[in-house]
């Protein structure tokens, strides 16, 4: 039991409360702020309650092509999806397989593959966009789904985190999966994938954020509004030229973009913690 | 742990894919990137010339190079501070709340699911000049904003931006090392009669140390690279450079400068900066595992 | 069976039986107009496919110009260039040093056997893609060339009834219209090295850079700084930001958006921007266009302003098929007919003497009050060295760099003079890593 004095424990919860305000009134804003016209933005002080164009504004985003880019708000939610579901699966796919690899395989090179993978942690993609846009420019893969996903899934923190994660199951289990006579296909899919369950719903968490929220290298090789993404278009809707930015349009579109990996967090906050800290070990 | 022997194909093939995306999107680029750092080429790569470490000179040499690593640190310093303390501060508010502990935690978090350039949109819409509630705010105390000029506004903007989104990752990390404190030890402390703050300042932070010192790492990394996006939707590295990183100053010599040469000597510095994070880094988990 | 298995025997179907799809050549054209620009590009590509039954031109919007630049340098070195690309004004000394990637207008006219005359673009703008030997090497499109809006219902508050002329006038109104409560602020900005130092060198008369700004050798330098007409003008401007005579809006066009929101009284900004003020300011306030102002300091008579905007460049790597195409295409373009309607739509200038005449006689400079400032602007006197236009490798990067030095004498943490030294000595580097790039 903590030794706390009870005066203290209402002061605790106030501070909490004034902080978690703080910290949620820029989306307050842009929610209040996605519910009044054009016209109420442009004169005046950004409102703190709601308005009555909520319904107008979300049905021309989502019905209508956005200004400027000429795709609708759903298409680029979509591309979003394509993108961060193809980054988390795609990366827990391949790390899964070569994590397995590495640790229940002994073979020559072993210990040079696994630095060979290590060393991708050192140079994130925005050190080496130049020639990676000229690599992937020659496969032709320039505003294709592929070329927007491959570069980034060429990184070791899942490999690390799932054979950190393989290393801690209990020999035993190798010992069990034996007398079973279970290859390592098997042992694979009945034993070591149901153990790491838990570890692999954090990473899939922690890389959908990181696929969904992506900018740099989308921004390269998706300038085609075809394959844009709904953080991409954003910065289209706010620094339009010769206009005002619509500001009602581009909060409204805020909403939407922040809306995927917050619920993705919120609900799956366990695995979110898990997920987080296990990058640490 | 034991092995699978007699299966000499099978880890091949399951390392395959990896090897394969790794060796075509990772090392052609790093590879491409060392080579192309000896170089002057045209934009449009019609020509090129060895010129051995000239870009290298050119760029330790340039003012600009060196005021984007100062700005660089203290963009890195204050984000650091800010993050940390403030998530310091509400992680020990929220590890004493008996009631209520899980929604504050989702209440803290919930900014890290948002993207750094959204991030940065979100508070470049409060401090907008025409409605943003903050500028007008400032205003009434008598403070004119204009972060497209003034070069520490401009800072403060992106810093601000940043701590918000920064500071649950932070958060998680000091609830998790906090509730990892034995109460045992509390206790016997409270029972030699020592008082909340001396607790905290004599176990609690002591023992948080080896969690701050990695988050320190970790927002520094943060820093580094992910707030490229934070800077490109909202200041784009003005007013003066006031907020160019490192990353950014890569990013416009390469992009929109089109000096290869350059901005691939950069690469390589960043990169030796990183392998020199990465190293500490490492040495500290060591440490750690050694507990 | 599978519905993708049937795809293609449905595809090869549909195309046997249409047979303007069979024949058709693609031509690929990215361009970096958003929104209703890029809409009205559209309908002039739609107009061109329906006019005949060979080619189709595919117009892709690729981002801002400095993205699509970036886009098509990266799309060539990957052998996926495409056959049109846009390329702003001061990307012009980049295209034109890339002699092994573009495909020179005038002489893609020539091999196909298009009849096309230099001369029937206004001087201005054909002399900005002329090379030094007298040829036209990229496609004039959208010219455009900045203007002095102004606030009519804030000059009617502070009783001033004509916009100013000279700066001099312009520094007294701005403060009037401050002072006198008309306005929170008299002056802004969009393009501020466009505005402010390009066009201000060329109206006054003064060298931007040595080799008639770049326009005879690639070993031109910055001169701006040298010219104390222009220094003493970026002084003023900081003194007054002072005071909120005049307040600095930002990069590109940001500024835009304090005129239109009627916080400023003033902007200096491109002529294509009246669409988009005309929007905004419906219902608010009035608004009028004078030419941009001159220092009478310097030249007793204005000299013309430069074009801003961009042109279309052919890319090397296609078929003969499809530069026949583009050929045309090009023709179609510089039609008087679409080019006025282009200008008209817009508010950028009609880029051909036809175009312009056509405009006259529709009356539309009669209906449309204001429009006919940038044209005379752009065509008062004859080009000369310090007018013709700017022709500097590195152009968008020396752009970036006077900017962040205009934002240091704005912000005061420089005086004008200094912040024009370093900015001309650190846009010397960036013509030097140039010129050293281009003389492999």
């Amino acid at each position: 039991m903590r030794y706390r004095r009870p005066g203290l424990d209402g002061l605790t919860h106030l501070l909490l409360i004034i902080g978690a305000v703080i910290f949620g009134l820029p989306l307050w804003l842009a929610l209040t702020a996605s519910t009044h016209s054009a016209g109420d933005l442009q004169s005046g002080i950004a409102p703190l309650w709601f308005g009555d164009q909520g319904l107008a504004n979300y049905w021309q985003l989502l019905s209508q092509p956005m200004p400027g880019l000429g795709v609708s708000a759903l298409r680029l939610l979509g591309n979003s999806l394509v993108m961060a579901l193809g980054i988390a699966l795609g990366k827990i796919a391949i790390s899964l397989l070569a994590a397995y690899a590495i640790v229940f395989f002994r073979f020559p090179c072993r210990t040079l593959c696994f630095w060979l993978i290590f060393v991708t942690l050192m140079l994130p993609v925005e050190v080496r966009i130049v020639p990676t846009y000229g690599v992937v420019a020659r496969f032709g893969l320039i505003d294709t789904y592929a070329g927007m996903i491959l570069p980034l899934i060429a990184s070791a923190t899942a490999t690390f985190l799932l054979r950190q994660c393989f290393l801690s199951l209990p020999s035993e289990l190798f010992e069990a999966a034996r007398l079973d006579g279970a290859g390592p296909l098997r042992f694979l899919k009945d034993f070591v994938l149901p153990l790491s369950r838990t570890n692999l719903a954090a990473l899939f968490v922690i890389m959908f954020i990181y696929g969904w929220n992506q900018y740099l290298w989308p921004l390269l090789a998706a300038n085609s509004p075809d394959h844009a993404t709904a953080v991409i278009s954003l910065k289209n809707l706010v620094q339009s030229t010769d206009t005002l930015p619509p500001w009602q349009l581009a909060t409204a579109m805020t909403v939407l973009t922040v809306l995927p990996p917050v619920v993705v967090i919120v609900a799956m906050q366990r695995f979110f913690v898990r997920g987080l800290t296990d990058a640490e070990k | 742990m034991t092995t699978f022997e007699r299966h000499s194909l099978t880890p091949w093939l399951l390392l395959a894919p990896q090897l394969v995306v790794v060796a075509i999107f990772f090392f052609w680029p790093a590879a491409e990137s060392l080579r192309q750092a000896f170089y002057v080429q045209d934009a449009f790569g019609l020509g090129e010339r060895f010129v051995g470490l000239a870009n290298f000179q050119h760029v330790l040499a340039s003012p600009g190079y060196w005021h984007a690593f100062g700005v660089t640190a203290l963009f890195s310093l204050l984000v650091a501070a800010g993050a940390m303390g403030l998530a310091l501060l509400l992680a020990v508010l929220a590890d004493r709340v008996l009631h209520g502990a899980r929604l504050y935690r989702v209440l803290l978090t919930w900014p890290y699911a948002v993207a750094p350039a959204v991030a940065g949109l979100l508070w470049l819409f409060m401090f907008d000049p025409v409605l943003g509630v903050l500028t007008h705010a400032l205003a009434a105390i008598g403070v004119h904003w204009d972060a497209q000029l003034d070069p520490g506004q401009a800072l403060a903007l992106v810093v601000i931006a940043s701590i918000w989104q920064q500071m649950s990752y932070n958060f998680v990390f000091f609830l998790a090392g906090l509730q990892m404190i034995p109460a045992s030890l509390l206790e016997a402390a409270a029972i030699d009669g020592a008082g909340p703050f001396r607790r905290f300042f004599g176990i609690t932070l002591p023992l948080l140390s080896p969690t701050a010192f990695f988050l320190l790492v970790m927002n520094s990394v943060y820093v580094l690279f992910e707030t490229f996006a934070t800077i490109d939707s909202t200041t784009l590295g003005g007013p003066g450079g006031a907020t160019r990183t490192l990353v950014y100053k890569l990013y416009e010599d390469g992009f929109v400068g089109r000096d290869l040469g350059g901005s691939s000597a950069q690469s390589v510095l960043l990169m030796i900066l990183v392998g020199v994070l990465t190293f500490i880094q490492f040495r500290y988990l060591e440490r750690r595992v050694a507990y | 069976m599978r519905l993708s298995h049937l795809l293609p025997f449905v595809a090869v179907t549909a195309l046997s039986l249409s047979p303007s799809a069979q024949a058709a050549t693609t031509i690929t054209w990215w361009h970096a107009m958003e929104g209703v620009l890029g809409e009205k590009v559209n309908a002039i590509a739609d107009e061109f496919n329906a006019s005949q039954d060979d080619y189709v031109v595919k117009p892709v919007y690729k981002g801002s110009y400095s993205d699509n630049l970036t886009a098509t340098i990266a799309a060539f070195r990957a052998g996926q260039a495409p056959a049109i690309t846009q390329v702003f004004e001061v990307g012009t000394a980049t295209m034109m040093s890339a002699k092994g990637a573009i495909y020179p207008v005038y002489q893609l006219m020539q091999d196909t056997d298009t009849p096309f005359d230099p001369d029937a673009f206004l001087p201005a703008v054909k002399s900005y893609y002329t090379s030094s030997d007298g040829h036209m090497l990229s496609m004039p499109f959208n010219s455009s060339t900045p203007v002095l809006y102004y606030n009519q219902d804030a000059f009617a508050k502070a009783g001033i009834e004509t916009p100013p002329k000279t700066w001099a006038e312009l520094g007294k109104d701005a403060h009037k219209l401050v002072e006198s409560g008309a306005a929170e602020c008299g002056l802004t900005t969009a393009w501020p090295s466009w505005t402010q130092l390009e066009n201000f060198s060329a109206v006054n008369d003064l060298p931007f850079a040595t080799q008639a700004n770049g326009f005879n050798g690639t070993d031109a330098r910055l001169v701006f700084d040298q010219q104390p007409a222009t220094v003493a003008h970026i002084q003023d401007l900081a003194e007054w930001q002072k005071s909120h005579a005049f307040e600095y809006g930002g990069r590109a066009d940001n500024g835009t958006k304090r005129f239109q929101s009627g916080r400023c009284a003033m902007l200096t900004t491109s002529s294509a921007s009246r669409a988009g003020i005309q929007e905004a300011a419906k219902g608010k306030f009035g608004f009028g266009i004078a030419p941009l102002p001159y220092d009478a300091k310097a030249v007793s008579q204005p000299r013309n302003s430069i074009i801003g905007g961009a042109s279309l460049w052919v890319m090397r790597g296609q078929s003969d098929k499809v530069y026949q195409g583009v050929a045309e295409f090009m023709n179609f373009l510089s039609s008087p007919a679409v080019q006025a309607d282009w200008a008209s739509f817009t508010g950028y200038v009609p880029i051909t003497t036809a175009a312009y005449q056509r405009l006259k006689d529709d009356g539309f400079y009669a209906k449309t009050p204001g429009a006919s400032v940038a044209i005379d602007q752009l065509t008062r006197g004859t080009p000369d060295d310090n007018s013709r236009g700017l022709r500097l490798g590195n152009m968008p990067q020396i752009r970036n760099i006077i900017a962040e030095q205009l934002e240091k004498a704005f912000n005061g943490s420089e005086t004008a003079a200094q912040a024009l030294t370093d900015a001309a000595e650190r846009g010397n580097q960036e013509l030097e890593q140039f010129e050293r790039s281009v003389s492999n």
